[in-house]
């Protein structure tokens, strides 16, 4: 049995250690936000926190979540200013990798929350969208970050 | 979002507790019906758009389209609602079943597709609104015992004008369900538009940023087994052996079963069956085309180019033109495989059962899994459901009905629910692919820089031979030869030349199609010409298109936007092409800059100008000219399918690269005012942005690029040509 926080909640699921955390998040416990890209940490649209921190959870064994704190797309509160800015600027277009994105951004806004455009790119280049809502995202961040849209 | 329902439980529901309308496709042109009299028809018309007003004043507008990125969930509700004079806070969307009653009016097939949602339901949805507000209206003056003309609608509401009194459309539906439904409703002015050409916001967004909105991949069936399938490295490789016992002594695994694609492991969890597939290590002997490779298929392509082909053009004497031009151009452009790479992998989950069947599907063809689903299990149509998701990006790629299949046998040989995921690599290696081609291109000028003569000659694999036999006429695949047949420069002598091609790699439909690859060497082309006869590439475009004010407007808008002809930062360049595709006109331009030591091209802006006719809704419009400008970009820029060995070597997208945010450019769209007829708005921004950076590349460097992707060797390699 592996002991599981994930948005405050406490899971026991039954699953061997290896099992990457994005599968027992997304086919056991049945949080789907969370999502399957490329299974090779290149694409990052399985995005989450652990303890704060933005990690690609299809890289990231089961074992190793354990006695962690466990942030998903579900987890972070709809009045998020980073989901509020994902609103307001309307980025995505299919979706399917934005929870990823929005993982991904608001760790860096928790960490430094006014991130200078370079650190902004550099922070989300390992996310992909293949709509191609790259400027958005910018734009988004910056919302979330400033209050101010472009 | 409401959960779907099938056409005949939306009929029981809604008889009686509301107005509902359907738009029916005969051969006579669009009916309209109710509910009752829909009941009564039968099944012999195709209802194609529904709406129903119930008494709580929601509306539920059933959307016939997939949502994969494009807006049509918000795009054609809006349609809807407009002409409904709704409350657009009262508007609900459902996806549609699949069915008969959904097929679209245009096509005859439910299936989304070439930029076409808006145009193919424009008409009929607004004839169901129109509808509806006239019953609401009728309704109304009948309680009052009015004339209709003392009576207008507002927001969802009927008012009788002189007296204030007011009905809202729930308090109306029962009364209006009951009237028969005008066939020759009076559709609103463009001025009366309420909704129609604003950016209202999209109706999906809020489920996708908060993880709620289900994609295929989502779903789950109770009792259900995961599926993987172990795939053959190569083309028409053979399975010499595995090991099923070891893949059956994985804790979970149910079934291992050989189906057409490979062997199949069917467990309780997703990692059993992922680590069954591991213990199974099959050994697949070589494929039957050992030697095929990215080279070996080049020099067949180009080999192909001295074979004769079917002629897709001919306007005036080319051979005599380009015999007596002052100057000519002979020239080979070589364009790669493309792999669609959407970020949702292929997946499905079927539920085969003796007296039905359940599919969630993240598809762009409902009535082809509808069809396979029937001839497969020998179910009727009436007894399977299709339920669509939400397409984690579709780009053609979900016109294909391969993983449904899979999914479909797998529950069949199980009897139990299947829910099958591609991995990455799979996506990648059993992809219907972009076609590569190679065209050779040759242009006349005569002394004074005027163009008299193009031929054109494309050597490309045909997609429609596979999936719409038909529609192949005189051996011309339209969908090789699109943006070249119906060029509009005025060139007065023109020739296009097909060759097809065939290979082991199979093709399909990638966003824009063949003009993701014949705006590139057209529009490369044009501006070799334009270089060659020293005039600037603007001024030449403009000058071969006297007649097509449409073609010039964007070329203007574009380059106007884009301070065309002032100066950039040094090491900068600007770059120019156009467009035309689905029926909408685009022009880009874009700004970049080459590091001539490394041969990498950085794209720092691109100006764009869109005339697709009519906007329903302009931020949809730009988001999709951004987006098409992004995937163009990643492909012109980093995209190629490796071939070697008879197989599909690029497996992710650690070797398949597609472009990030450090290399996106700001990108800037504008819609060009117009009462033309509507085009496509999905794929259109797509074609013109390799020749666009290619252009500006030439400007950079004078180095013509014929090649994509232009990858740093590519440039270098040009560079020094």
């Amino acid at each position: 049995m592996i002991s599981l926080d994930i948005n405050g909640k406490s899971y026991q699921v039954d699953v061997a250690a290896d099992v990457p955390l994005l599968w027992v998040i997304r086919e056991r416990l049945k949080l789907t936000g969370t999502k399957f890209g490329c299974g090779i940490g290149m694409c990052g649209s399985c995005t989450v926190h652990i303890d704060g921190k933005a990690e690609r959870s299809c890289q990231t064994p089961v074992s190793e979540a354990q006695g962690k704190k466990i942030t998903t797309i579900e987890g972070l509160p709809e009045n998020h200013p980073v989901k509020k800015a994902w609103v307001k600027e309307e980025v995505p277009q299919c979706g399917y990798c934005q929870p990823g994105q929005i993982m991904q951004a608001s760790a860096l806004l928790a960490e430094d929350p006014h991130p200078s455009e370079a650190k902004v790119v550099l922070h989300m280049n390992g996310n992909l969208c293949r709509c191609g809502t790259y400027p958005k995202i910018k734009s988004a961040i910056r919302l979330a970050s400033t209050g101010v849209k472009k | 979002m409401k959960d779907q329902i099938t056409r005949r439980q939306f009929l029981k529901m809604s008889a009686g507790t509301g107005l509902t309308i359907a738009v029916a496709a005969s051969p006579f042109g669009l009916r309209l019906l109710s509910a009752a009299e829909l009941q009564k028809e039968g099944t012999s018309f195709r209802p194609s758009a529904w709406l129903e007003v119930r008494s709580d004043n929601s509306v539920i507008i059933t959307v016939s389209k997939s949502e994969m990125g494009q807006g049509v969930y918000t795009s054609l509700p809006m349609i809807v609602a407009d002409e409904l004079d709704a409350d657009w806070k009262n508007v609900l969307m459902q996806p549609a079943p699949a069915g008969d009653a959904y097929r679209d009016p245009v096509w005859g097939s439910q299936s989304t597709g070439g930029s076409s949602s808006i145009r193919h339901m424009y008409e009929p949805l607004r004839l169901a609104g129109a509808a509806a507000r006239e019953m609401l209206l009728q309704a109304a003056s009948k309680e009052w015992d009015v004339s209709i003309r003392e009576c207008a609608v507002s927001l969802g509401t009927v008012r009788h004008i002189k007296t204030n009194k007011m009905f809202t459309y729930g308090q109306l539906a029962d009364k209006a369900s009951k009237l028969s439904v005008p066939q020759k409703p009076v559709l609103k002015k463009e001025s009366q538009f309420r909704y129609i050409g604003t950016a209202l916001p999209r109706l999906d967004t809020g489920d996708k940023v908060n993880g709620l909105a289900k994609f295929g991949i989502d779903s789950f069936a109770p009792g259900m087994l995961y599926a993987a399938i172990a795939r053959p490295p190569a083309y028409q490789a053979d399975l010499v052996s595995y090991s099923k016992e070891a893949a059956h002594a994985v804790a979970g695994v149910r079934a291992v079963v050989p189906i057409h694609s490979g062997m199949a492991i069917c467990a309780d969890t997703l990692d059993a069956a992922w680590k069954g597939r591991e213990a199974l290590k099959p050994v697949w002997q070589n494929g039957r085309y050992p030697k095929l490779s990215n080279e070996s298929l080049e020099k067949e392509f180009t080999g192909q180019l001295d074979s004769k082909g079917v002629i897709a053009r001919n306007d005036g004497d080319v051979k005599t033109a380009l015999d007596q031009a002052a100057r000519k151009l002979d020239v080979i452009y070589t364009l790669p495989y493309l792999s669609h790479a959407t970020m949702e992998p292929m997946n499905c989950t079927a539920h085969v059962r003796s007296d039905g069947c359940d599919i969630w599907a993240p598809t762009q063809n409902q009535t082809g899994v509808l069809m396979l689903a029937a001839k497969l299990t020998g179910l009727r149509p009436e007894q399977i459901n299709v339920h669509t998701t939400f397409l984690g990006g579709g780009f053609g790629r979900r016109f294909e009905t391969d993983f449904v299949e899979e999914a479909l046998l797998l529950s069949l040989s199980t009897g139990k629910p299947v829910k099958l995921i591609w991995r990455r690599e799979e996506d990648m290696q059993n992809d219907l692919y972009r076609p590569a081609n190679v065209s050779r291109i040759q242009g006349g000028l005569d002394a004074n820089g005027g163009a008299t003569a193009w031929s054109h000659k494309i050597v490309c694999p045909s997609i429609f031979s596979r999936v719409f036999p038909a529609m192949v006429k005189n051996g011309i695949d339209n969908a090789a030869v699109e943006g070249l047949e119906n060029m509009e420069y005025e060139i007065p002598n023109m020739n296009v030349e097909y060759v097809r091609m065939d290979t082991p790699v199979p093709v399909g439909f990638w966003r824009s199609v063949g003009s993701s690859h014949n705006a590139f060497t057209v529009e490369s082309f044009v501006d070799e010409l334009a270089h060659a006869a020293d005039e600037d590439p603007l001024e030449f475009r403009l000058s071969l298109l006297k007649n097509h004010p449409r073609a010039k407007r964007v070329l203007t808008t574009a380059a106007e936007k884009a301070g065309w002809g002032k100066p950039l930062s040094k090491g900068q360049a600007r770059g120019i092409a156009y467009h035309l595709s689905f029926g909408s006109y685009v022009a880009e331009v874009a700004e970049v800059s080459v590091d001539k030591k490394t041969g990498m091209v950085t794209v720092h802006k691109v100006t764009c100008a869109v005339d697709c006719g009519g906007v329903v809704n302009p931020a949809i419009v730009k988001a999709q000219m951004m987006g098409g400008i992004i995937m163009g970009l990643s492909a012109a820029l980093k995209e190629k399918i490796e071939i070697a060995e008879g197989g599909i070597k690029s497996a992710n997208f650690a070797d398949y690269e597609l472009l990030r945010m450090s290399e996106a450019p700001e990108v800037d769209v504008h819609i060009v005012k117009s009462t033309e007829k509507q085009g496509g708005i999905g794929e259109p921004g797509v074609p013109p942005i390799a020749p666009a950076v290619a252009n500006a590349v030439f400007t950079a460097t004078r180095a013509r690029i014929r090649r994509l992707p232009m990858k740093p060797e590519t440039v270098l390699a040009a560079m020094k040509a």
